[in-house]
């Protein structure tokens, strides 16, 4: 029994501390603030929950394990809204997502465009991306 | 494994600052420093684990309610200026 609790909880830390190191590597390495909301929510919710789980099962039925339970419930919760919060800040303050580069309205005419007819206006796309581009915060 | 697990948090918790140093907007910095947040609650907690000292798990939940508010506030300060208007002036607003 105590083996099986000893595994159980490398297990679920040694699970963490992956999840952990790969979203600060998606920090690092990603292209966008976007993007790297999405490594970010993978340290929020992989790597602190499965380390939170590993600590509780090595703390045993306790107040401690309680005050951790406390922890991830918390950390689950605020989280998902602190990153949704920032991520719609970001849209609001008009940071542009990589690899979106038109305008809001210009792509839906672009959309519309390939609708409709099979050619894709191409001569449409080099003034709006132009614009984009100086919108966009250095 | 514990001590594994804190190895572990002290780099991701460097790639973070590296990412607050270098993000080219404030809101990478803001992520960055999120991420730092939840780190450092993590290593706390862990800290207290390692030195066999649990009650260390009180200060990680004071800092993961403080981390929650200081996102929201800095985020606040980005988007309208201020922390003490009424909330009339939305910021997608025209």
């Amino acid at each position: 029994m105590d083996l099986l609790v000893t595994t159980a909880s490398y297990l679920s830390i040694g699970l963490g501390v992956v999840a952990l190191l790969i979203g600060s590597l998606g920090l690092v390495r990603l292209p966008d603030v976007y993007a790297r909301i999405h490594a970010v929510g993978m340290i929020d919710t992989a790597g602190a929950s499965l380390i939170i789980l590993g600590m509780v099962i090595h703390a045993g039925f306790s107040l401690v394990s309680a005050k951790l339970i406390l922890i991830g419930v918390f950390m689950f919760f605020t989280s998902p809204i602190a990153t949704h919060a920032l991520a719609r800040a970001a849209h609001m303050m008009g940071v542009v997502p990589v690899g979106r580069n038109l305008d809001k309205p210009a792509r839906k005419t672009a959309k519309k465009a390939a609708k409709t007819s099979v050619k894709p206006p191409v001569q449409r796309k080099a003034k709006p991306k132009s614009a984009a581009a100086k919108r966009r915060p250095s | 494994m514990m001590v594994i697990a804190i190895i572990a948090c002290a780099v991701a918790l460097i790639m973070a600052l590296v990412r607050t140093a270098l993000g080219p907007t404030a809101f990478d910095r803001v992520l960055a420093v999120n991420a730092i947040g939840t780190i450092v609650i993590l290593g706390i907690a862990l800290h207290g684990f390692i030195m066999e000292r649990p009650e260390f798990v009180d200060i990680s939940l004071l800092y993961a309610i403080l981390n929650f508010i200081g996102t929201f506030a800095v985020l606040k300060i980005f988007s309208t200026g201020s922390l003490g208007d009424a909330g009339t002036k939305r910021p997608g607003d025209k």
